[in-house]
């Protein structure tokens, strides 16, 4: 676990750049404040802190679904302040995977077109979005409930099925919003295993979590405390965190 | 990145799948309203088809000429011998008369009491009659020039239905008068002349001979030259009756089964108001459901737009939700319309007729109402701020 923070060549853009960032609620709620960090290439990354602490605004920021009030976002390397509605449409479709406490697959739909939809918003055809699919499902070790409908599938199964799904157009940022978070320890402990698998892919992976133990076993942590960043514990050198 | 036209029929199509008796019922409330109207359309045609081809085999070339009762009180008549005259008319095809025997009832018995005559007309005929009105015979058979001169009757269709006769034989006998008289034959109904129908006919010389018919016509009967029809109207009064050709009242039968094709016309507007109503209530059903599916569906609004679908996209799936949901009610109720024409036209026994742009109109019409109600709902979807739309998950 010690070698992969660098993974990708140093020319490639940092995954998530945040520099003065605040996001102010009308009402006058301040959910961040001054929040400035750096999320490399090939990352993996806790993001911590009590409920209320601002880590769901921080992954709206990071996932381009909302935009910073002050200071700028970029994501691998472009300002989402300056880019259009569809525009960061596209680089969601294009470089950015979510994986949701709540799994938010269809119902009535097979696991592998849950997964195939994924790729929906990228302008491939159906086939090639079928055949991502069943690669996908591989990678997540499902390929045997391809045929499945989400209600016939464990909730560990049907998290990792979202996994495949966040997955499917190989994005260079992954964003887990408590994965773990409607899972039984077991299935908790999978779904980490296969984050950590992709982030050894290549992807960064930043995982959202007020689970300790769950933050305990990744390498950096950034702990959220009231809208600001209260600490960034980075990995020693050797085998921090593990 | 756009969504291919097969994606967005897909996506579209999921939402419905997902809630298959919300999508019947609404659905339902389109599919009343095109087959109310479907069937409006399907139905009229069909009769006016029916009536057309009536009309058609009776033909519009009949002219019949009657004293004009409403002037003299009803003792005008037609000089004898009025039918050879009109044969005279450059343009007429053929001329036959009855005339009405007064003073005589008709009984299918003589224990029934006088009282009870039943409103049954006596007429003598001339033999030429069936052939001018273009009537067939229901049984037996018309007079000839045998019967004619003996006690032998033909019964009008309703007639016959009063008397309790369904079939002749030869001891099938009516009393006509104070005579009974043989029943040869049963007309069917006399589209052109209704008159005959509640009436018994005899020969025109057992008649004079027997019934003390006085030979004057009550109703000519003249099948003209369908191009001559206005020459053949302007002169018959005068050829029939030169000394009074103004007691001579000239009518066309067929105008009647004409005036209502003109009638069923107004009917037809009003249901298909009716429809209409019954479409914008479905049309009212659609917006409903797609506005509370929007609702409904925030958490997979948030999942798709962080899947990277556009504003458009959202939008785009909404409408054509709203608008395959219309669809499948077009469609449903245009079969279903169909089928009601069919069912009522054949139980009538005429002819289905529906024209082939009610079929497009009613499977096609709604998908536009489809969108217009559709596009307020999908709207809002599309506005649907993405984080807030994951958080109601």
């Amino acid at each position: 676990m010690t070698a992969t923070v660098v993974s990708r060549p140093q020319h490639t853009p940092p995954a998530a750049e945040l520099d003065g960032v605040a996001r102010h609620y009308p009402g006058g709620v301040r959910a961040l404040d001054g929040v400035s960090m750096r999320i490399g290439a090939g990352e993996l990354v806790g993001i911590v802190g009590p409920s209320g602490s601002g880590k769901s605004t921080l992954l709206n920021l990071l996932g381009t679904l909302d935009a910073p009030t002050e200071g700028s976002v970029r994501i691998a390397g472009h300002d989402v302040g300056a880019l259009s509605d569809n525009g960061r449409s596209a680089l969601r479709a294009q470089g950015i995977g979510f994986v949701f406490q709540q799994f938010h697959l269809a119902a009535n739909v097979t696991a592998l077109d849950n997964v195939a939809d994924g790729v929906l918003y990228t302008g491939l055809p159906v086939r090639r979005r079928r055949e991502q699919a069943a690669a996908a499902l591989r990678r997540v070790g499902l390929a045997d409930r391809a045929g499945h409908r989400p209600h016939e599938l464990s909730g560990g199964q049907q998290q990792r099925i979202a996994i495949a799904r966040a997955v499917v157009g190989d994005p260079a940022l992954i964003l887990a919003d408590e994965p773990t978070g409607a899972l039984d320890t077991a299935s908790g402990e999978a779904v980490i295993r296969l984050l950590r698998g992709l982030h050894a892919a290549g992807a960064a992976v930043v995982v959202i979590t007020h689970d300790r133990e769950v933050a305990a076993g990744l390498p950096r942590r950034i702990h959220v405390q009231d809208g600001r960043i209260a600490a960034d514990e980075r990995p020693a050198h050797t085998g921090a965190g593990s | 990145m756009r969504l291919s036209a097969a994606d967005l029929l897909r996506t579209g199509a999921s939402g419905l799948r997902a809630r298959p008796l919300r999508v019947v019922l609404s659905a339902l409330g389109i599919a009343i309203g095109i087959a109310a109207m479907v069937a409006v359309v399907g139905i009229s045609t069909s009769s006016r088809a029916e009536l057309d081809a009536r009309i058609a085999r009776l033909g519009t070339n009949l002219v019949t000429a009657a004293p004009d009762d409403s002037l003299f009180g009803g003792k005008a008549k037609l000089p004898q011998g009025a039918a050879a005259r009109a044969e005279h008319i450059d343009g007429v095809r053929r001329a036959s008369e009855v005339a009405q025997v007064t003073g005589v009832s008709v009984y299918r018995s003589d224990r029934i009491p006088e009282e009870e005559s039943g409103g049954i007309t006596t007429y003598a005929a001339d033999l030429g009659l069936l052939e001018t009105l273009r009537v067939r015979m229901a049984e037996g058979e018309w007079l000839n020039a045998a019967t004619s001169e003996y006690p032998a009757v033909v019964l009008g269709a309703k007639a016959a239905e009063q008397l309790g006769v369904d079939r002749v034989g030869p001891d099938t006998r009516v009393l006509v008068g104070d005579e009974y008289h043989s029943a040869v034959g049963v007309l069917a109904p006399a589209e052109l002349a209704p008159e005959l129908d509640r009436a018994v006919l005899v020969g025109w010389d057992a008649a004079s001979d027997r019934l003390a018919m006085d030979g004057h016509p009550t109703t000519v009967y003249v099948r003209a030259d369908p191009e001559r029809m206005s020459g053949v109207r302007d002169l018959l009064g005068r050829t029939l009756n030169p000394q009074r050709p103004h007691e001579v009242k000239v009518s066309r039968p067929s105008d009647a089964l004409q005036a209502q094709e003109a009638v069923d016309q107004t009917f037809i507007g009003l249901l298909l108001g009716l429809g209409g109503v019954a479409l914008l209530v479905g049309g009212v059903g659609v917006a409903n459901t797609m506005v509370i599916s929007v609702l409904e569906r925030r958490s997979e609004i948030g999942l798709r737009r962080a899947l990277g679908a556009t504003r458009g996209q959202i939008r785009g799936q909404f409408l054509v939700e709203a608008m395959a949901l219309s669809a499948l009610g077009g469609v449903s109720g245009t079969v279903l319309g169909a089928l009601v024409t069919a069912g009522y036209a054949l139980s009538q026994g005429w002819l289905v007729a529906i024209p082939p742009w009610a079929l497009v109109g009613g499977a096609g019409d709604p998908v536009p109402i489809g969108a217009l109600a559709g596009l307020l709902p999908a709207v809002r979807a599309a506005r649907t701020s993405p984080t807030r739309a994951l958080r109601a998950g």
